[in-house]
């Protein structure tokens, strides 16, 4: 069969074909949003997928499909879990009928999330399986696997990756779709799907009785396995899961491996064995310390995230090989510990070269790209005393300087309702809550509902830019199109607004800094509530033909730093405060014409700009 | 005494700015390693680091790969697509590893707002940092070629020259790779890179 380079999300796409699975649900988020991606570009015409508003209504979506006998899929990444963590409960209640898994992606490290939530345990919350593959070859087939557990128990599966097994390539070989032949027929049976207090007690006790087979079916199953060495030495045995086996691998090559891909309900008997037969259980997970704990509880005298007074296996951020170098390091430092290694099999920490002390480097955060509609929203907005409160977004870059221009972000929705509390709170300065689009459709209309009704008078903005930009530009329910690329009706902002009962509702050009500040002013100044929709597509998402571009007149030019106060990449500035725009970076937004009081900033075609 | 994992690896770093090409760049490595029947694994940066913010991407390739994340100090060649960026992770190098740095400078907005400066970094303080340099007009030579985003592949000929891959399988993934119409002109930017690097 073939093989490819296929990153983890890549491979649990296919994953989703070869098993057949027919309804995939979805919201972005990274580090998951390439599943559903790969799933609409490659696979579209073999089954439904859409991305849903959020993550709620994907999994319920999914849990939909499932009823009828079909597979289906949900995707997400690991705060999107919070949004489905209702339905997510009760379908562990109810059990499912076609196979269903939950693919929820964990960003050990905080690479693009708000925080670090392991979501094994929220697994064990919801007392559903969680597996996790660790590379992307395991993505592929735990993918699989996951649809064999999930019928064979009548439970809801979680498949749990993390950004560097979502994000990593590896050898895949692919296998051809199997064959399940299914009519989709949901068969009437309240008392198995309506988990009513007198039917849902009878689902609780039954659901204790899945999770005891679970258990067992875990310390058969063969995506826990023990690598025993060659050698014999028993000294050491190390568990561990995801992506830390690889590290493990390498850095621990002499010792046992109890490598768990089948982490909750949990492997006691394979717990029992492996720890019977070592000296010294050394647990290493990223994250929480899932499995010590439990093993622990079982009376194993398990090492992880302590060794006795001192830290050993990190519990925050992600693990890597350097890491678990560090590990070893203490270990065989460590008298009570020591004993268990030998000096010549101790890790070759890398040879250093001492090199000369490097200069101070410049820090390259991520920006707003140039002609970001955003940015010329924020700097109209900065000159208002307002609170701010913001949310999760391309938008949110507006924190940092030069723009420096929010002050509170909750989680998805949090623009809106933070603001109104603050507004109902009687705060002394008046406040301007923000949500994108996407984020508007995701969980914004209900707390616009909420302001509205409750007569609210918070100045509220959506920065429409017509797509979900921040995860990689993704369809939404205002794009017009369907992830599978169709036409689609586009939903209108303002008239959701007006129908959940906002008279004051007004749309801008964010790039247009006159009528942004007009609006902004009117809005903030009013005691009833507004809503502002700044309108204009991400140029991103939306490329268009650059015919001209900016530059710096010399001559006209005063070395203010007004345009530079924009914090547009294409405008550079230099040590002597001469300023230049970019020419392969600008985008004619206009922007910096507006700012700029001397009319030093002129347009100019783009065959003139060359590259310089 | 067991087999150490990561001495029969081969680990290549290329870093970057957002936006600069550097997925398909690591594509083009990983597919000659793959064509060359050598197991492979790589990563690369995704999400919020992509707009406009300092990028890396890493590939390793050798009998069996574990981890897809380069150890500190074990990268066989560093190449960067920008001139700061090559010593933002200048330790991921092996200490006798080959750097391939374009002469390209992207000001970061926090020097254009006057929080930073950009370091001076010509090619005789760069070798300071890195004894074996292959210091490329990437951007410029790859324009006089007919197409400055070419430049990424000069620097991949470069680096090729310290990689056990067959010149059929650089140019192989090339062709894989890179859309038809480029191909050609991403061939010859390869060569030259390849001869830069005599
Ligand atoms: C509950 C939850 N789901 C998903 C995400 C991931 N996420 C972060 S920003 C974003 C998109 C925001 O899109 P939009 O509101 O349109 O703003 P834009 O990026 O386009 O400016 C998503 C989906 C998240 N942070 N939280
Ligand atoms: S991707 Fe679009 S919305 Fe996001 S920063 Fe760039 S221009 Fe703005
Ligand atoms: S240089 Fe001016 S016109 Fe060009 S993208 Fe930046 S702000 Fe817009």
């Amino acid at each position: 069969m073939t093989k490819q380079l296929l990153s983890g999300n890549e491979a649990i796409a296919r994953g989703a074909l070869e098993a057949g699975v027919t309804v995939v649900s979805g919201y972005p988020g990274t580090p998951s949003t390439e599943i559903l991606e790969n799933i609409g570009k490659f696979y579209g015409d073999k089954m439904f997928a859409e991305w849903a508003p959020n993550e709620k209504v994907a999994f319920e979506t999914a849990a939909g499909a499932s009823t009828t006998g079909a597979r289906s899929m949900t995707t997400m990444k690991l705060v999107g879990l919070n949004v489905a963590a209702d339905p997510l409960m009760t379908l562990a209640y109810v059990g499912v009928v076609g196979g269903f898994v939950a693919v929820v992606a964990d960003d050990p490290g905080m690479n693009s999330s708000q925080n670090e939530q392991d979501t094994r345990l929220f697994a064990h919350f919801a007392k559903v399986p969680v597996l996790e593959p660790s590379d992307a070859a395991e993505a592929k087939a735990f993918t699989l696997a996951g649809y064999e557990i999930s019928e064979k128990f009548g439970t809801p599966v979680i498949l749990r990756t993390t950004t560097t097994t979502s994000h990593s390539r590896g050898v895949v070989e692919l296998a051809d779709p199997i064959a399940l032949n299914r009519t989709p027929s949901f068969k009437s049976d309240p008392q198995r799907f309506v988990p009513i207090p007198a039917w849902a007690r009878g689902m609780r006790v039954r659901l204790e009785e899945r999770l005891e087979k679970l258990a067992e079916e875990a310390s058969n199953s063969p995506l826990n396995r023990i690598e025993w060495n060659a050698s014999g030495d028993r000294r050491v045995g190390i568990v561990t899961a995801g992506a830390a086996y690889q590290y493990v691998k390498e850095v621990f090559p002499e010792a046992n491996v109890l490598k768990l891909g089948w982490q909750f309900p949990f492997p006691d008997r394979l717990f029992r064995e492996f720890a019977a037969q070592v000296d010294q259980v050394i647990v290493i997970e990223e994250l929480e310390d899932f499995l010590e704990e439990h093993m622990k509880a079982l009376g194993i005298n398990a090492i992880g995230k302590r060794l006795g007074d001192e830290k050993l296996v990190p519990n925050i951020g992600a693990l890597d090989v350097d890491v678990l170098k560090e590990i070893r390091a203490k270990l065989v430092a460590n008298p009570a510990t020591a004993p268990l290694f030998d000096a010549q099999t101790a890790v070759e920490i890398a040879p250093t070269t001492e090199l000369p002390t490097l200069p101070a480097l410049p820090a390259r955060p991520p920006v707003l790209c140039p002609g970001c509609p955003h940015r010329g929203f924020f700097y109209a907005l900065k000159k208002f005393d307002v609170v701010v409160s913001g949310d999760i977004g391309c938008y949110t870059l507006g924190v940092a300087p030069p723009l420096a221009c929010m002050d509170t972000v909750l989680c998805m929705g949090g623009g809106f309702t933070v603001a109104h509390g603050i507004d109902r709170a009687k705060n002394d300065r008046p406040v301007v809550g923000i949500v994108g689009d996407s984020t508007f459709f995701h969980s914004g209309i209900t707390g616009l509902l909420d302001v509205a009704y409750n007569k609210g008078g918070a100045t509220l903005v959506v920065l429409d830019n017509r797509v979900t930009a921040m995860t990689g530009h993704q369809e939404n329910p205002g794009s017009g199109k369907t992830l599978l690329g169709e036409e689609t009706f586009a939903a209108d902002i303002a008239e959701i607004a007006k129908a959940t009962g906002f008279k004051n509702v007004v749309e801008v050009n964010p790039r247009d800094l006159a009528q942004t500040t007009a609006a902004l002013k009117t809005a903030i100044e009013s005691p009833e509530p507004w809503l502002i929709v700044a309108k204009e597509p991400c140029p991103l998402a939306y490329r268009k033909k650059i015919e001209k571009i900016y530059r710096v007149d010399q001559d006209k030019c005063k070395k203010c730093g007004a345009c530079v106060k924009l914090g547009c990449p294409a405008i550079e500035r230099d040590a002597d405060k001469t300023v230049r725009v970019n020419p392969a970076f600008c985008v004619d937004c206009k922007l910096c014409e507006q700012v700029c009081k001397f009319g030093a900033l002129e347009e100019i075609d783009v065959k003139m700009g060359g590259l310089v | 005494m067991t087999q150490q994992n990561s001495n029969n690896t081969t680990s290549v770093v290329l870093v970057g700015v957002g936006g600069q090409g550097i997925l398909l760049a690591s594509a083009i490595v990983a597919q000659a390693a793959l064509d060359s029947g050598y197991d492979v694994k790589t990563n690369e940066i995704h999400g919020m680091a992509q707009r406009g913010g300092s990028v890396v991407a890493q590939i390793r390739y050798g009998e069996k790969i574990y981890s897809p994340l380069i150890p500190k100090g074990t990268a066989t060649v560093l190449a960067s697509l920008e001139r700061v960026e090559s010593l933002r992770y200048v330790d991921y190098l092996a200490p006798n590893g080959l750097a391939v740095v374009s002469d390209q400078i992207i000001v970061p907005t926090t020097v254009s707002s006057g929080a930073a400066s950009y370091p001076t970094l010509d090619e005789e303080t760069l070798r300071k940092y890195f004894p074996r340099l292959v210091y490329v007009r990437a951007v410029e030579q790859a324009a006089e070629l007919g197409n400055a985003r070419a430049a990424n592949t000069i620097l991949l000929g470069s680096l090729s020259t310290q990689l056990d891959l067959s010149l059929d399988a650089w140019e192989g993934a090339i062709s894989k790779r890179v859309k038809p119409a480029f191909v050609d002109v991403n061939l010859k930017a390869f060569h030259l890179g390849r001869e830069l690097a005599q």
